[in-house]
């Protein structure tokens, strides 16, 4: 891909940690899901989490996500330890996710799917909604003017009264984009963008993906079993196997790492 | 007051004249993030001005030129006439051209200022920059990716419009003095010919001859300000200038910006454009896109609309015409018209079109009789960019579906024995730009442009095309092999999307096609053929005895008319990959390229006029970053049932 022609220059140069990962361990009665995983992410970066099937990707996501309370270790975001995370705070601080399977709701059009990742923002009651007071009447054009920043963003004009069920899934993947963007979060946590694209699709998402980072600043986390995104796109890695970290630094470090590719490619025992 | 008394003999002067006429009236919408934004003719002017005194401080000059790489846009149309005002030339150019293809024409214009619409455009400059050394300011429109370009040519439009407005109050009597020195005999705009055959050629046209075409016509349809049209086509063609540049800035009516090629349709539903202008391929995707829908519609409404397209293919044509229709059809037809016709016409955003042309190259006349059964006033035009296109009109009232209307006012139409079509008219063009052998072979001295198509007039006054002089040829036997005639009959069925007729000096005639792939997707997915993509779908039995359907009826419309009878198609293959202008096998207003694509597929030509049932073809693909694949395929070759040439009737 051709992006490399202007990577000289970030808009946002990588900055100081947002995110702590501390010994974090998640167990599900006998199972381990994690155990004693520790890395951080960087402000501005693009931070891939990899590892085979069942290695704890998507719980990892989960509980930074506060989807997940782990047994032991913590979080910290910017600086500050977190206590008890749950979805709903880890969303008003800014952290926004997508699901590997699409969380959308089918029957509402696109516009509706992105408008409702504004929620946090609207603040009108009820009431002042019901009776279309000023005070809601203008925050639903602010709400509005955004979504549509977003739509003409992501190149969805032309489906944004689509009911979604009806798209088809690259481009339902799309909307879930939206509808994290939406929310204006300062962390993305991508599950799986690329699973079930062809090459095309995949680099469209890649290219949005690199556009959100630079145009807004936005870290992001993703999961992403396809190597060649991660090689590309990604500025750091984490490498989990069995629920255990056993691989953490810049795309080639973690290509030429041994236990990186025993993981991957088995050994014999 | 000086305006009364001076001629608006140029652009900048009809917008002032407008700006003072009806300065509150809509000049340029745009629909961005989702709803229409209005610029007013004042409005307008004040940003021309402005523009243009930025332009000028940075280095435009009289006689410049400002190339213009973007899509309908009023900013585009603002740096447009602001380049204009200055006295300098507009060069729009073609968005999707590779950044290769712009080198000629940045360097052969000396191009030193260019208005680019994003950082794909800029991209595309800057790998070529080296190349085109005048190049000085490059100002891009959308501002998303441009954060750390720090080439020092860069500017954004909103910053170029601020300075402009900081010095307008310095520069004013400059402004004036620039718009007074201007006059008709001065080049306005360069449009690089769509070179079917060759190198591009710049055509350079003054405002006199593209102001005094777009009145001609704008009279002969009687437009006014309160007319609305759509522009959507690409800047770069000359249609699209005349359309929504040229007639407006004479007439002073409203251009509707899409936001985007994938929303035009439902745009122009919005809009309700009372002109306009849709190529022979928006109108078969039109219709292609109908007859998609009505493939899902149930079996009532299917029913209902087979009836009623029956009735409109009788009579539809003829009300439109406004010739007379027996009692019983004509109320019949209303009844169609609030059932179907008018919802149909509705549904295409054209409900409110008073005047539409088509035009581009020959159109097939089944596709021209489908619009107008249903109420849509289209009607053919003929001309090119070194005519200013208005050279023939059909005027309402003589719309036929195989000629392209009587001479328009003003022009002379006069043929060489072998059937080539020349010109004189006020709208020709000066010259091409730095290609005086060029002209010289073009316009003779007496004035007569050499278009290159053959055709002849008939009885009625209306010009006939029967194609371009070098591509009217002769089967082995001597009969008249037209191609663009065979492949716009087969071009008129959904499921083709592009065809190629060979039979040049050959016993037979045999054919390339093309799939559309929503068409043909569509149908196999009702018959539950599961394909991967178009090469899969296009190498499929099924689908090749479609396609053999579509040729079978083509060739039994052929075999009734004794001059065509011989040139049925005999054999026929399903091309693997779709046709392309990135590879050179369409231009970029997809006309073929018969000789270039008679040439890349040399196997496959041999092997139709061969007798084996298919060939293996490797094929060079173009990607549209440049790069090159290979592509291979086993094609299979079809017969087509022929039919015996009609008896000769009897005198």
């Amino acid at each position: 891909m051709s992006i490399q022609l202007h990577a000289h220059a970030r808009a946002f140069p990588i900055g100081a940690t947002i995110l702590q990962v501390e010994d974090v361990s998640l167990r599900f009665g006998g199972v381990k899901a994690l155990t004693k995983i520790s890395f951080d992410v960087r402000e501005h970066e693009v931070r891939a989490i990899i590892g085979p099937n069942g290695a704890g990707k998507s719980s990892m996501l989960n509980v930074i996500n506060g989807v997940y309370r782990p047994q032991e270790g913590t979080l910290s975001f910017r600086g500050s330890k977190l206590e008890g995370m749950t979805p709903r705070r880890a969303a008003h601080m800014g952290i926004s996710r997508t699901f590997q399977n699409i969380a959308l709701f089918k029957g509402m059009s696109v516009l509706d799917n992105i408008m409702a990742g504004r929620n946090l923002r609207m603040h009108a009651s009820f009431l002042e909604v019901a009776f279309r007071l000023p005070r809601a009447l203008r925050e639903e054009n602010e709400n509005r003017d955004k979504v549509e920043e977003i739509i003409e963003f992501l190149e969805i004009e032309h489906i944004r009264k689509t009911p979604v069920g009806r798209l088809p899934y690259g481009l339902q993947k799309r909307v879930e984009l939206g509808r994290a963007l939406a929310a204006e979060p300062k962390i993305l946590l991508l599950d799986e963008p690329m699973a079930g694209m062809n090459i095309e699709e995949k680099q469209d998402m890649c290219r949005f993906v690199l556009d959100v980072n630079d145009h807004y600043g936005t870290t992001v986390v993703l999961i992403e079993h396809d190597m060649g995104v991660v090689m590309d796109i990604s500025d750091r890695v984490v490498v989990l196997d069995y629920g255990k970290k056993i691989g953490d630094g810049s795309p080639d470090e973690v290509r030429a790492d041994q236990n990186v590719i025993d993981a991957y490619l088995g050994v014999a025992h | 007051m000086r305006d009364s008394q001076e001629p608006l003999d140029t652009f900048p002067k009809l917008l002032m004249h407008h700006a003072r006429q009806r300065g509150e009236r809509a000049a340029i919408r745009e629909k961005k993030h989702g709803i229409w934004k209005t610029l007013t003719w004042m409005q307008l002017s004040e940003k021309v001005q402005a523009i243009a005194a930025a332009l000028s401080e940075s280095g435009l000059k009289r006689g410049g030129h400002l190339a213009l790489l973007g899509d309908n846009r009023p900013r585009l149309y603002a740096a447009m006439c602001a380049a204009q005002w200055l006295g300098a030339v507009a060069v729009p150019l073609y968005e999707d051209a590779a950044a290769s293809e712009l080198v000629l024409p940045l360097f052969s214009a000396g191009v030193t200022h260019i208005f680019a619409e994003d950082q794909e455009q800029v991209d595309k400059i800057l790998e070529i920059l080296p190349q085109c050394p005048a190049v000085t300011t490059i100002v891009y429109d959308e501002d998303r990716g441009m954060r750390h370009y720090a080439q020092p040519q860069l500017i954004s439009f909103a910053a170029l419009r601020e300075k402009g407005l900081d010095l307008l109050a310095a520069r004013q009597g400059m402004l004036q003095d620039e718009l007074a020195k201007g006059n008709g005999s001065d080049a306005a705009a360069m449009f690089f010919t769509s070179g079917t055959t060759g190198q591009a050629k710049g055509v350079v046209l003054t405002h006199d001859s593209l102001i005094d075409r777009a009145r001609v016509a704008a009279e002969l349809e009687g437009l006014n300000d309160t007319d609305v049209a759509v522009a959507y086509l690409p800047p770069a063609w000359i249609g699209q200038n005349i359309f929504s540049y040229a007639q407006p800035m004479v007439v002073g009516y409203c251009i509707c910006c899409p936001e985007s090629q994938e929303t035009f349709l439902s745009d122009m539903r919005e809009v309700g454009p009372t002109y306009f202008f849709a190529p022979p391929r928006v109108l078969e995707a039109l219709l292609t896109q109908v007859s998609i829908r009505m493939e899902d519609a149930g079996r009532l409404k299917r029913a209902l609309y087979e009836r009623c397209m029956s009735l409109a293919g009788r009579v539809g044509a003829r009300i439109t015409s406004g010739e007379a229709v027996g009692l019983g059809d004509r109320m019949a037809y209303s009844l169609g018209n609030l059932a179907i016709y008018g919802p149909l016409r509705d549904v295409l955003g054209m409900s409110q079109v008073r005047v539409a042309y088509t035009a581009g190259e020959a159109v097939g006349p089944e596709l021209l009789m489908f619009f107008r059964s249903i109420g849509i006033n289209v009607k053919q035009l003929y001309g090119s960019t070194e005519t200013s296109v208005f050279v023939c009109v059909q005027p309402n009232g003589q719309v036929k579906p195989d000629t392209v209307g009587p001479a328009v006012q003003g022009v002379e139409l006069k043929f060489t024995a072998n059937r080539e079509l020349l010109v004189r008219s006020p709208g020709l063009f000066k010259e091409y730009h730095l290609n005086p052998e060029a002209t010289r072979a073009a316009k003779d001295a007496d004035g007569w442009f050499h278009t290159g198509d053959a055709g002849y007039l008939g009885e009625d006054g209306h010009l006939r095309i029967i194609d371009r002089v070098k591509d009217v040829g002769a089967l082995a036997d001597g009969t008249l092999f037209a191609p663009k005639l065979l492949e716009n009959k087969l071009k008129f069925f959904p499921f083709v999307k592009e065809a190629v007729a060979f039979g040049d000096g050959r016993d037979r005639v045999c054919m390339f096609v093309n799939i559309d792939m929503a068409a043909v997707g569509n149908w196999a997915d009702k018959k539950n053929i599961a394909y991967t993509g178009h090469s899969d779908l296009a190498s499929r039995a099924e689908v090749h005895a479609l396609i053999g359907d579509c040729v079978a009826k083509v060739n039994a419309d052929l075999a009734t008319d004794s001059t065509l009878s011989s040139s049925q198609i005999h054999r026929f293959l399903v091309l693997h990959k779709e046709l392309d202008a990135d590879d050179g096998e369409l231009t970029r207003t997809r006309k073929v390229r018969r000789g270039f694509i008679g040439d890349r597929y040399q196997t496959l030509v041999a092997a139709l006029y061969g007798s084996q049932p298919s060939v293996r073809v490797d094929a060079e693909v173009r990607y549209e970053d440049g790069r090159v694949a290979m592509v291979s395929a086993d094609v299979k070759l079809c017969n087509a049932k022929t039919y015996p040439a009609a008896p000769l009737k009897a005198a």
